[in-house]
């Protein structure tokens, strides 16, 4: 059996792949818009850009002080997510009892002053980041070659999305930040240092940014457009979600990878509108998103 | 001025309270004693709730003194004043939609030693018991009404702040409230409460302070509640 509704199953299975590789990293982006979002009320559009700083921060490890993928896997969200948290004192502390869509302009207005200061002095033609050695290589299914570095991203980002699932809806700390969200004045009432909860929620978020740029690093390059891209995207699929839902998150993004690579396949002319045509629909239909309240 | 060093837990004096603009607490002064059920009384918008936000931290601005224990509170955020021992129940109950009834009851952390054991809390509240893993706001008001006094007596504070804990509640619950109030009493736990119903204040507080537009007008003790109910219809406008 070669072929599946007339298409040839190398080709499926391939863009199948290329789906989830794009869902790894739509779920870990809107997830961390997503827990922003539920603490902060903040729409950070920064994320794009923090995402591409995961990714350049990868690139300076490895180049100046020959630190390779597996320390910045480790560093890169650490250093990135500090960055985060100077830009939460100093800016958008100030922005909670306002609308949204100052926060919004602010955010939006940071990401276009990061990637031009970065695409002043890299350009934009992308920086080679390799594949760390260990994962180098393939092996066959049978069905489709399988490149061992999209595999680990696949996984590595269900586990990081489901650890973040876990400690947010199942563990004591989990019920400081949903409690926050709901009423933080009657959470730091009962004595938890709820300014403080805030700040390190945008650092984690904006370090599953960088987490994510890193890992996309081998996969993209490391260019300093590379989150306006899939900003945009990233966007679609968290209001598809429903704003501030983590498991809705985590479900749209995989789940609009593999219809976005599925739309290659079948209906290639589609791929590159699939995610806004259902962004539409959805607006359409059920406002607050597939997994959103109210 | 009476010393505060003569067994007063609680001593506010000429507060001054802002939501924002709005000037609502006009110099208002009262004391608690250790151990002592004290109610505060007055017409809606009297500034009794903002009292109890302005002791607990919660209003935008405040100015005058809340001395705690010898502490004063004026300028602290409220988690700190949380950590010193004083706890506050809403009077629209704050029990969290998105979580359980038991990760409700678990929420407050412990501030010092000496709150209810768990098993305590569900001798004194039974319902919750059964409902732990129900959402939190799935409860019966009187539930839910419990399990906002239940939350904040595993914390160890000795002060509490209840905000009309009888509000909107059927006879036989408000009656349970009450047996609830004089047992924690006993146990020694001091209680500042906001209430509109006096005869229910009556059956539990020690003594009473009337406010009016943003100060304390008048205290009348408890036993003396009787020779005075015309005043205070008066000041109740009942």
């Amino acid at each position: 059996m070669s072929e599946i509704f007339g298409i040839p199953t190398q080709a499926l299975f391939g863009q199948l792949l290329i789906g989830l590789i794009n869902g790894s990293f739509y779920a870990l982006l809107s997830l961390g818009l997503a827990v922003i979002f539920g603490m902060l009320n903040i729409i950070n559009f920064t994320h794009g850009a923090q995402y591409m700083m995961g990714a350049f921060c990868a690139y300076f490890l490895l180049n100046k002080l020959g630190l390779g993928y597996w320390w910045a896997l480790l560093l890169a969200p650490v250093i990135v997510g500090a960055t985060g948290i100077v830009i939460e004192r100093l800016m958008l502390a100030r922005l909670y009892q306002l609308d949204h869509l100052y926060g919004l302009l602010l955010t939006f207005g940071l990401a276009l002053v990061i990637q031009g200061l970065f695409r002043n002095e890299f350009g934009s033609s992308g920086l080679p980041y390799n594949i760390p050695k260990a994962l180098e290589g393939g092996r066959n299914l049978g069905f489709m070659f399988l490149p061992n570095y999209r595999a680990w991203v696949v996984v590595a980002s269900l586990v990081v999305c489901l650890a973040t699932w876990f400690v947010i809806e199942k563990t004591r700390l989990g019920a400081y930040l949903r409690a926050a969200t709901e009423n933080p004045a009657l959470v730091q009432a009962f004595g938890i240092n709820v300014p403080r909860m805030i700040t390190l929620t945008y650092g984690f978020g904006v370090g599953l940014a960088a987490l994510a740029g890193v890992m996309a690093a081998p996969i993209y390059q490391v260019n300093p457009l590379m989150g306006a891209d899939l900003i945009i995207v990233v966007f679609a699929v968290v209001v598809i979600g429903g704003m501030g839902s983590i498991m809705g998150s985590i479900v749209t993004g995989f789940a609009l990878g593999v219809i976005e690579g599925l739309t290659k396949v079948f209906y290639p002319e589609a791929s590159n509108t699939v995610i806004f045509i259902i962004m539409a629909i959805v607006l359409l239909v059920r406002p607050q998103g597939l997994f959103g309240q109210r | 001025m009476p010393e505060a060093a003569d067994g007063a837990l609680l001593a506010v004096r000429d507060l001054h309270a802002w939501y924002g603009e709005s000037h609502v607490l006009h110099g208002a002064g009262f004391e608690v004693r250790q151990g002592e059920v004290v109610t505060l009384l007055g017409r809606n918008g009297a500034g009794k709730t903002t009292t109890l936000k302005s002791i607990m931290g919660m209003v935008g601005r405040r100015a005058g003194e809340i001395r705690f224990d010898g502490r004063d509170l004026v300028g602290l955020p409220s988690n700190r004043i949380a950590r010193l021992g004083v706890a506050f129940c809403p009077e629209e109950r704050g029990i969290f939609a998105s979580l359980s009834v038991g990760e409700n009851l678990l929420l407050p952390p412990q501030v010092r030693e000496g709150g209810l054991g768990v098993a305590e809390i569900f001798e004194l509240f039974p319902n919750l018991r059964e409902r732990l893993s129900s959402q939190g706001t799935k409860l019966s008001g009187g539930e839910q009404q419990m399990l906002a006094i239940g939350r904040i007596l595993r914390t160890g504070a000795r002060l509490l702040l209840l905000d009309e804990p009888t509000e909107g509640l059927a006879p036989v619950i408000v009656q349970q409230i009450g047996a609830i109030i004089a047992k924690l009493k006993s146990r020694g736990f001091t209680i500042l409460l906001v209430e509109q119903n006096f005869r229910f204040a009556a059956t539990v507080a020690d003594r009473h302070y009337v406010m009016e537009h943003g100060r304390v007008v008048d205290m009348i003790a408890n036993d003396e509640l009787q020779a005075n109910v015309d005043k205070l219809h008066d000041y109740l406008g009942v």
